[in-house]
């Protein structure tokens, strides 16, 4: 097996590797074709002015939650796991927007047999906005 | 319902929501996960990178403690049910109190990997309900809970989400 992080060598603060999209529909539209999710707002900017957002059709909150999910794999692995994970919607995800996921690491714990690391994430825009806050709780092998 | 200040609801939350409050509903089944369903979902979630072997190498896949090719956490095997959902109309422009809804966030808590051959079984409750006036005027927090096991009983995935109304 191939581990790429371990408990012992993590630490409260540390910064995780980032992980970076630009969306726009090419991404929104593959997306909806996985999810089934072809909603108006996200396709038609007539529809996505309609739902309140001026600059018109919008990225799925669902491929944010998929992007950082993505951005804790690549960080734990194939081996580990992400057993919690929950963010709030603050912001739009516009066209074009180039969308940073974040990471930092604000706890370690071992709770019976596992080693679990909590983090707060987010999923920065261009501007530097944070647009989906929330936490991640990931089990990592230990050396031990 | 009108928008009015003057005529504004009191409360946005309905009888028919708390007569469904943590009332769980019959179970909706998947179909069988397949091979193609869990590439085609890791290829559009990281698109254009290539995807993680552990999502469509099934030889790279044996060599991990899965013993096999897995699905990312996110996956949904409830994607293109053959009896389609009634409402998929576009949403008119100017909705009143309560006909606004956004989608607020949601917390998700992961048991064991989806596989291929696996079959999802599916059950949902309106778990809480929650009023606040705020920016937004009266706004209802909607908490809605789906609870995934496997064919095995196994546990696999709840999610509550989180919609507001207002």
């Amino acid at each position: 097996m191939v581990y790429k992080v371990y408990f012992e060598d993590v630490n409260v603060g540390d910064n995780i590797p980032t992980w970076t999209r630009q969306t726009d529909l090419m991404h929104w539209n593959r997306y909806a074709a996985v999810n089934d999710e072809f909603g108006y707002i996200h396709m038609d900017d007539e529809s996505g002015r309609n739902a309140g957002n001026k600059q018109g059709a919008f990225g799925m909150g669902n491929l944010r939650w998929a992007y950082l999910q993505n951005m804790l794999r690549e960080w734990i692995g194939d081996e580990a796991e992400v057993r919690e994970m929950g963010i709030q919607f603050r912001a739009i995800n516009q066209k074009h927007d180039i969308l940073t996921c974040t990471g930092v690491i604000t706890e370690k714990k071992v709770d019976g047999k596992d080693h679990l690391v909590r983090l707060d994430i987010n999923v920065m825009n261009q501007d530097g906005k944070g647009t989906a806050p929330g936490y991640a709780v990931v089990a990592l092998p230990t050396r031990k | 319902m009108p928008s009015d200040a003057t005529t504004a609801p009191k409360t946005l939350i309905t009888q028919e929501m708390r007569d469904k409050l943590n009332v769980w509903s019959e179970p909706r089944i998947s179909p069988p996960v397949e091979l193609s369903d869990i590439r085609k979902w890791a290829i559009a979630v990281y698109w254009p990178d290539t995807p993680p072997r552990i999502f469509w190498d099934e030889a790279y896949a044996k060599t991990t403690r899965w013993g096999g090719v897995i699905a990312p956490r996110e996956f949904n095997p409830f994607a293109w049910p053959v009896e389609r959902p009634a409402d998929l109309a576009p949403k008119k422009a100017t909705r009143g109190v309560g006909e606004r809804s956004m989608n607020a966030g949601q917390t998700e808590t992961y048991g064991v990997p989806i596989r291929i051959g696996d079959v999802i079984s599916a059950r949902t409750a309106l778990v809480k309900l929650e009023e606040h006036v705020g920016k937004l005027g009266l706004t209802l927090y909607r908490y809605a809970e789906v609870r995934w096991t496997n064919q095995r009983g196994e546990f696999v995935r709840s999610r509550v989400g989180i919609s507001i109304l207002y």
